[in-house]
């Protein structure tokens, strides 16, 4: 079992929109999907160590804002060059209206 | 010093790793700052403006071979393949837009262009993608871009000879050959990961299979026009491209971190833009690959604060290219480096090996680095 953190505020994330989260040195990357669901992944890209929150969100996919590639932010599954190793995602909740994340 | 400085640019060289332990290469690189809203403005998809682009692009390339094959035997034939060569040149522009997947929102339809655009201009559409990775990585970076068109000293008969692609065209058949046996070609393995490897073995057997029956139509219908229709463009189509794409980032800072100072963007009419697929807006580009080509335009806008003014035209930036690159092949520490605006945020050059000279990193002064 993982330690939860509180992230951010649900407010902080627009819908279908993506921003960093940095707790003991460690990067994460906190997710609105456009149906109001919250997730988390790892900050950087697993192709180079890019900062995902820079990149576009559309729908449930996350483009990375270096080379464009592109990770199923609710799963992390990469889906094709130049990505090819998945994302690591996290747990995540909201709790009277701040995003817990379990790291 | 010539021959030693060119060989800095092999990727099997010792620039490479010299480039890795000066923290150049994979570096931080130059970002004006736009607001996040902003960004997502400019980065957002839309299928229209690429779907209406590709339909008017391949009607022209199937109007003019249509007036080709019609007119053929006569004079009036040579305008019209000209025309279409030139055309089919600008695969390049689509190779590069659908390649960074920016180029429409549906995702098939970028793969879909991609594979054609790679197949015409002769890129394996595999390696090419990681070739082009690495280029954004670490543009201009010697020993790490393998996409450096003109080297200091540039190889002046070489790109002469390539603005009728004698030297891509036969490149890419042998590398079809090595593909096709099962092989990389020299390089290739340091930026083509393992398990996309076979992706490169197979398109190159389609290819030369495709390339085999052109030339077997070409021998038994007794005509040109097969070799006329496919490949033969890569050819003698390929000025028009060439002229483009040599005002990227010819003479410009090598070994550098600031996308302004290896980069540039030229002021270009209309026309040009539709052929090109406004990557005249280079530094944008370079910048933020996130952002479609139909929306180059306004990043430009944002950043222009932060930039040298563009060049207003293609010859003025040629004005500039030429005698730039007469000059470094008896200076190769030379390059052109632009005056910012006033107010512009300072280059950044993190490091003394960062100033665009792109002086050997072994030895001291990578030590200072």
């Amino acid at each position: 079992m993982g330690e939860w953190i509180a992230a951010c505020a649900a407010g902080d994330v627009d819908p279908e929109d993506v921003i960093p989260v940095e707790h003991d040195g460690q990067d994460y990357a906190v997710y609105r999907s456009p149906d109001d669901v919250f997730y988390a992944t790892d900050g950087h890209c697993t192709h180079e160590r890019t900062l995902l929150c820079d990149g576009l969100v559309e729908g449930r996919v996350i483009e990375c804002p270096m080379h464009n590639g592109r990770f199923d932010y609710t799963s992390g599954k990469a889906l094709g060059p130049p990505v090819l190793v998945d994302l690591r995602t996290y747990p995540a909740k909201v709790v009277d209206g701040t995003v817990y994340i379990e790291v | 010093m010539s021959k030693e400085r060119l060989a800095r640019y092999s990727l099997a060289g010792p620039d490479n790793q010299a480039a890795v332990a000066a923290g150049l290469a994979g570096g931080e690189w130059f970002r004006s700052d736009i607001p996040r809203k902003r960004m997502k403005e400019l980065m957002r998809r839309s299928d229209y403006p690429a779907v209406r682009d590709t339909v008017i692009w391949l009607g022209l390339l199937l109007l003019f071979a249509g007036l080709g094959i019609a007119l053929w035997g006569t004079w009036w034939a040579l305008p019209c393949f000209l025309i279409y060569g030139l055309i089919y040149g600008t695969a390049d522009s689509r190779w590069h837009e659908s390649g960074h997947g920016t180029a429409f929102k549906t995702r098939w339809l970028d793969e879909g262009l991609y594979q054609l655009a790679s197949f015409m201009i002769m890129r394996d559409p595999t390696v090419w993608r990681w070739s082009h990775t690495r280029h954004h990585t670490d543009t201009l970076l010697l020993g790490r871009d393998p996409e450096i068109q003109v080297m200091r000293p540039a190889r002046l008969a070489r790109l002469l000879a390539n603005l009728v692609g004698l030297v891509d065209v036969p490149t890419a058949f042998r590398h079809m050959l090595v593909h096709a046996s099962g092989r990389l070609a020299a390089g290739e393995a340091d930026f083509i990961p393992e398990t996309e490897r076979h992706k490169v073995y197979r398109t190159a057997r389609i290819d030369l299979l495709i390339y085999a029956v052109t030339i077997g139509l070409a021998i038994g219908f007794r005509s040109w026009l097969p070799v006329v229709l496919i490949g033969g463009p890569r050819l003698y189509g390929a000025f028009l491209f060439n002229l483009y794409a040599m005002t990227q980032h010819s003479g410009m800072g090598e070994n550098v971190l600031d996308h302004r100072l290896n980069t540039r963007t030229v002021k270009m009419c209309a026309v040009n833009r539709f052929f090109y697929w406004n990557m005249n807006y280079h530094v944008e580009h370079h910048m933020f690959p996130m952002v479609p080509y139909y929306r180059l335009a306004e990043l430009h806008e944002e950043i222009s604060r932060d930039c040298a003014p563009p060049y207003p035209s293609i010859w003025a930036a040629y004005k500039e290219i030429i005698p730039a690159v007469l000059r470094q092949l008896r200076d190769q520490e030379f390059y052109v480096r632009r005056e910012l605006v006033p107010g512009a945020a300072p280059y950044h050059q993190p490091s003394p090996l960062a100033d665009g000279r792109a002086r050997p990193l072994t030895g001291d002064s990578a030590a200072a680095a």
